[in-house]
């Protein structure tokens, strides 16, 4: 079963076209990463399936029924879990605050917290700290704490990766895999392939707005480089 | 020493090193890539260059002269100029008084007895919008409006130009067409600074090519020098590959 | 010493109140991101409910606190958010700042309609009786000690609310990230409705504990209120310890120089105006903010005004001003004569805020100075006077310029209505002074200055009349300076700088001689309408130039359209001719009449383009149609001849100087419409083929035979078979 379905979902910024009828695939408990060049429209698929950006036509599922128009809070209490990009936190709240934010969902903060530190016991360190003033990787974990403190069904991360070093980013990723074999749901937007297709076990390639290509990671290894690098 | 010269540029945000010891030079004649994952900085090497931004660290030179304390403006006026990755355009201005603003600009200081309408006319002309003069850039698709604020560049009259994602939203026609105007504009004498994401145009019309990861030029040279640099292939593909 | 420490204490509980009012304004402008300039008048309101419930039907104090604070207070913050505020959710700086100050005004009117000016009405402090404490060398009244308590409470409160409670965490993380707070599942909307009724409980504790020190008057109590604004400034919007440290700087200062300024009257204005002073200064020393590009897109679209176009609206105001001329009885033409000189000072607004997007509250200010230069240097009614008028209004408004290169929005706004307000309480108020022994100024002196009429040609233009026909004359000569602006190299230059500062300054462009060179130009526009408002008025008085005459001027020029000169018309037409013709025909609603003016902002201020710019969509089809228009000008001209021969009343000319235009509107846009129907058939006509022509005319198509079968009711299948 496909826990998100996108069937020909078109999208738009004003009049401008941003999404060209795309048809997007996340089998129940798999990893899917979306890459592509900037401005392909990979941000605005993210959106699309976390309900903050309109659909213009196509329809989006979540689990086999139709979410189009949702609003995000809604789709939030459904198990729908966005981790923007450049950090999805609050910084100006201490790491506690932070994570008291996912209250809203419906979990205790005591589970919350409970939850985050075992994944991330550096926070635990941190958890009065001001969450602006950690390191970009202790914020990405952040952000991925506050993002699985709900136990989503289905886990939308944005670049994980920018501006990360890569032994942070190879860090990041290994949680990811560890919360996929737990049964979660990924689709994972990326630039670059970097590190995200040693998790994968799908990727769609998103160009100018429709996909260009879907395959396996080993698949799709050799095009990538002539997409990125060209010659 | 090349016409764009800088040196030693590093640039923090908080904790965040933002360009970590930047050189970056730039030749007249030729179109200078640059290229880099998302976040990697180039867009804040732009600001650093034409002052929107001060580094915490480093010099910016043209033509042998340190800009390091000039405004923007007053480093525009040395012959300077840039387009925006997110358009700057002046959306309540048609094609025509956008290119016109920059013409009068360069006219007030330059005082170089040029005549602006004529100016503003052969540029568009050039970079192809003469179908296009009289509508409010708004109503444009993005892939013109990269040409509105390439055109309001060369209206400045400038020696160094920085364009920063300028074929981004364009079709892969427009690309072909704009390909051929950039290496039109370098073989007039101008240096040009790509920032691109479309790396097939960057191979294309790049004489040299910078990488910037994290920061940090990572690699340099030619087109081919860079597609088979190991380093740049990591970056890009990952370290497994 | 113990003067000291009395001072110390009127400081503190000075300080105390413009803390508990300033960190509701930042507590509403952090979570929802609007400046709400009427958060004040909220104080106000609840200060005239609280002397209403409390002195004039005499219920026991708690109840009144806890009915003002607990409910009424909250539950209008709650209103405000869901019925004013929620609708401007990414619309720009600009109209955000009219609907709010609109709001203001709306509440200013509000509060005069209930509590008619012009009554005393005394406020007791809390525990007036009571004897004060004894403090060793000094004592502290009840008063003084509660309100110093209550802000502490306030600032603990506060502090465990935003800390400790769910809902303030929200409140906070709407700050860094309202669509963050919404993935979370948290509702955004609640969030922002507990925000505003905190917020407006906040100012209305502050309005109460205000009110007894002051007398209570709506206008200045409103805008007394602005300088708790200063405190919120210290923490540049956003951090409340700061914004209570301001509250402290501020509250001591103005006690201190209640107590230490020297004994003379050149300084008691000073005191006044020290929060606004110090709202000045701290502005001007924030940290230069980085040049900024585009941050919202605007929906705004100003057409490029025609010559012919603007020749034409010239020539209409010059003969509306000839009209009214000869018309009008002498009353009358006093007081609906004003609209052109208020117009003119709306004019200003134009290149500066239409064009340039700089936000500047203190038009009627620069318009002083220029009343002010009429009347001292006018004497005979000195043509020449108008040109100094100009020129000192214009270096004048270089000064506010200064400013204005580091400060944009809010803060510019803000910065310009503190400039208004120093001028307002303590420049306009000096007595005669002299500059190094130089020469002498005497602004008004005493209370009130004569303005002697224009004199020109050898001919002094002293009646009612003659003044009105010249102030319609420079409105059209100043509206055609504007378009001529518009056209111009400078006007591109203004439209483009207000779209990306950013990009300006790397095109090369110098931003400071612009901004220099726009405010100038503004201020020496509303520096000439004030010389002529000057002389229409024969005699002026600081109160004509005030910040609330400056807001009212600046709202409804927004919703009229800021971008051209028609809005600046409406200013002055909304203010000094529909609001006293209404007057005049509903003599009931008369008292209602002061609501208008903010309430027309509330309702028309989102429609960025402004309401002149529908209005000329209305009668568009009629400058399509010269026949239409013909009859039209023809039907206006007669009505005005048997007018001038007392053949009708004015109402009947009035009724038919709308009514024509109207109905000539109406025909043109019926004829254009009929045309167009004609055309369409004519192009239509092959497709109208008539059924039973189909096949001789043309061939059958596959429409053709879809259409019958429907008509038929039959299926493709059985009328021809299987394909």
């Amino acid at each position: 079963m496909n826990l998100l379905e996108f069937r020909n979902v078109r999208a738009a910024y004003d009049r401008i076209d941003v999404l060209f009828g795309i048809d997007l695939e996340v089998p129940a408990g798999s990893v899917v990463a979306l890459l592509g060049p900037n401005g392909a429209g990979k941000t605005t698929t993210l959106r699309v399936a976390a309900g903050l950006h309109p659909v213009l036509s196509g329809d989006v599922l979540v689990a086999g029924r139709r979410v189009n128009g949702t609003a995000p809070e809604e789709l939030a209490r459904r198990g729908i879990c966005l981790i923007p990009e450049g950090r999805g936190i609050f910084p100006n709240l201490s790491v506690r605050e932070n994570l008291r934010m996912m209250t809203y969902a419906g979990v205790t903060l005591s589970a919350v917290e409970a939850e985050a530190y075992e994944r991330f016991p550096r926070l635990k360190e941190r958890r009065r700290q001001l969450a602006g003033t950690m390191s970009g990787g202790e914020q990405q974990m952040l952000a991925m704490a506050r993002g699985l403190a709900t136990s989503p069904a289905l886990l939308l991360l944005d670049e994980l990766s920018m501006g990360l070093a890569p032994i942070i980013v190879e860090e990041l990723y290994s949680i990811v895999a560890q919360v996929a074999r737990e049964g979660v749901s990924i689709l994972v937007v990326e630039q670059f392939a970097s590190t995200v297709l040693g998790v994968a076990d799908l990727a769609a390639v998103l160009v100018h707005g429709r996909i260009a290509r879907v395959g396996t990671p080993a698949e799709l290894q050799d095009d990538l480089s002539k997409a990125y690098l060209g010659g | 020493m090349a016409l764009l010269e800088v040196s030693e540029v590093t640039v923090r945000f908080g904790g965040n090193v933002a360009l970590d010891d930047v050189h970056l030079g730039a030749e007249p004649g030729i179109v200078t890539g640059l290229i880099g994952p998302n976040g990697a900085g180039k867009t804040t090497l732009f600001n650093v260059i034409t002052g929107l931004l001060p580094p915490n660290v480093g010099k910016v030179t043209i033509d042998g002269r340190n800009v390091n304390r000039l405004s923007p403006t007053k480093r525009a006026r040395c012959g300077m100029a840039r387009t925006f990755q997110r358009l700057e355009l002046f959306s309540l201005l048609s094609v025509r008084e956008n290119i016109r603003v920059a013409a009068d600009v360069h006219k007030g200081w330059a005082r170089d007895g040029s005549n602006p309408a004529e100016v503003v006319e052969e540029i568009i002309e050039r970079v192809g919008l003469t179908a296009v003069a009289d509508a409010r850039v708004d109503s444009l698709p993005t892939g013109q409006c990269r040409l509105v604020e390439l055109g309001r560049c060369l209206a400045t009259k400038p020696k160094v130009m920085l364009l920063d994602e300028p074929a981004s939203g364009q079709s892969e026609a427009e690309t072909v067409i704009f390909a051929e105007l950039l290496q039109s504009l370098a073989a007039g004498g101008m240096a040009v600074v790509l920032v691109e994401h479309d790396v097939a145009l960057v191979m294309n019309v790049c004489a040299r090519v910078n990488v910037l990861d994290f920061g940090r030029i990572i690699a340099s040279g030619t087109p081919s020098e860079i597609q088979n640099d190991q380093a740049v292939l990591s970056a890009y593909l990952g370290t497994g590959s | 010493m113990d003067k000291f420490l009395t001072f110390t204490i009127v400081g503190l509980s000075l300080a105390a109140i413009y803390a508990v009012i300033a960190s509701g304004l930042v507590l509403t402008f952090t979570t929802t991101g609007i400046f709400n300039f009427a958060h004040g008048a909220a104080g106000m309101l609840a200060a005239f409910t609280y002397w209403q419930l409390r002195f004039e039907w005499g219920w026991p104090v708690p109840v009144c606190l806890v009915l003002i604070l607990g409910v009424m207070a909250p539950l209008f913050g709650v209103l405000l958010e869901v019925v004013v505020m929620r609708g401007l959710r990414g619309t720009t700086d600009t109209v955000k700042l009219v609907v709010s100050i609109s709001l203001l005004l709306f509440m200013i009117g509000l509060a005069q309609l209930i509590w008619p000016p012009g009554v005393s009405r005394p406020m007791s402090k809390f525990f007036q009786t009571s004897t004060p404490i004894n403090l060793g060398p000094t004592t502290i009244t009840w008063h003084q000690a509660i309100t110093i308590m209550v802000a502490i409470v306030a600032a603990i409160g506060l502090r465990l609310v935003l800390t400790r409670f769910r809902f303030g965490i929200a409140m906070r993380a709407a700050v860094d990230d309202p669509s963050l707070s919404a993935l979370n599942g948290a509702r955004p909307n609640r969030i922002s409705m507990l925000a505003w009724a905190l917020g407006t409980a906040l100012a209305a504790l502050g309005g109460i504990l205000i009110a007894p020190n002051v007398t209570l008057d709506a206008p200045s109590l409103s805008l007394l209120i602005v300088s708790a604004y200063a405190a919120a400034i210290f923490g540049r919007l956003r951090s409340l310890p700061l914004t209570f440290l301001g509250a402290i700087v501020l509250g001591l200062t103005e006690g201190y120089l209640t107590g230490y300024l020297p004994q003379n009257q050149y300084l008691p204005g000073l005191r006044i105006a020290s929060p606004a002073l110090l709202l000045f200064l701290v502005l001007l020393v924030l940290p230069n903010p980085r040049l900024r590009g585009r941050m919202t897109r605007s929906r705004e679209f100003f057409p490029m005004p025609s010559i012919r176009g603007t020749l034409v609206f010239g020539g209409v105001v010059i003969v509306g001003g000839v009209v009214l001329a000869t018309t009008l009885s002498t009353p009358d033409q006093l007081t609906y004569g004003r609209l052109f000189p208020i117009g003119i000072i709306a004019l200003s607004l134009v290149p500066l805020v239409g064009f340039a997007g700089q936000i500047s509250l203190c038009q009627l200010s620069f318009a002083g100075i220029g009343g002010l230069v009429m009347a001292h240097l006018g004497h005979g009614g000195d043509p020449v006077a108008l040109i100094w008028a100009v020129l000192i209004s214009a270096a004048v408004g270089a000064l506010i310029a200064l400013p204005a290169l580091r400060l944009s929005g809010i803060y510019l706004a803000l910065g310009t209505a503190a400039f208004a307000t120093i001028l307002d309480r303590w420049i306009f108020t000096l007595p005669k002074f002299s500059v190094f022994g130089w020469f002498n100024v005497d602004l008004f002196t005493q209370g009130s200055i004569n303005v002697d009429p224009l004199t020109a040609f050898g001919k002094t233009f002293n009646s009612a009349a003659s003044q009105i026909v010249i102030g319609a004359i420079f409105f059209a000569l100043v509206a055609f300076l504007v378009v001529m602006i518009r056209r111009g190299r400078l006007g591109r230059r203004l439209i483009a700088m207000k779209d990306s500062e950013a990009a300006c300054a790397t095109l090369g462009m110098n931003l400071f001689g612009t901004k220099l060179l726009v405010f100038s130009i503004s201020a020496g526009i509303a520096g000439l309408g004030g010389a002529l408002y000057a002389m229409q008025l024969t005699s002026i008085q600081s109160g004509n130039f005030d910040l609330v005459n400056s807001l009212q001027v600046f709202a409804l020029s927004v919703v009229g359209g800021i971008g051209a000169v028609g809005g600046a018309l409406f200013a002055g037409i909304s203010l000094y001719v529909v609001l006293p013709v209404i007057g005049v025909l509903f003599p009931t609603v008369v008292r209602w009449v002061g609501l208008l003016p903010g309430a027309t902002g509330i309702g028309l201020g989102r429609d960025p383009n402004g309401a002149v710019s529908q209005m000329r969509d209305g009668f568009a089809p009629l400058a399509g149609s010269p026949s239409s228009l013909l009859v039209m000008t023809l039907t206006l001209a007669a009505l005005y001849g048997i007018r001038l021969i007392d053949a009708i009343d004015n109402w009947t000319f009035v009724g038919g100087l709308v009514i024509v235009p109207l109905v000539a509107s109406v025909i043109a846009t019926v004829s254009a419409a009929s045309k167009e129907r004609m055309l369409a058939q004519l192009e239509d006509a092959p497709d109208r083929t008539p059924m039973e022509w189909i096949g001789i005319d043309r061939p059958w198509t596959t429409e053709d035979l879809a259409t019958l079968d429907l008509a038929l009711g039959t299926s493709e299948l059985e009328l021809h078979g299987p394909a």
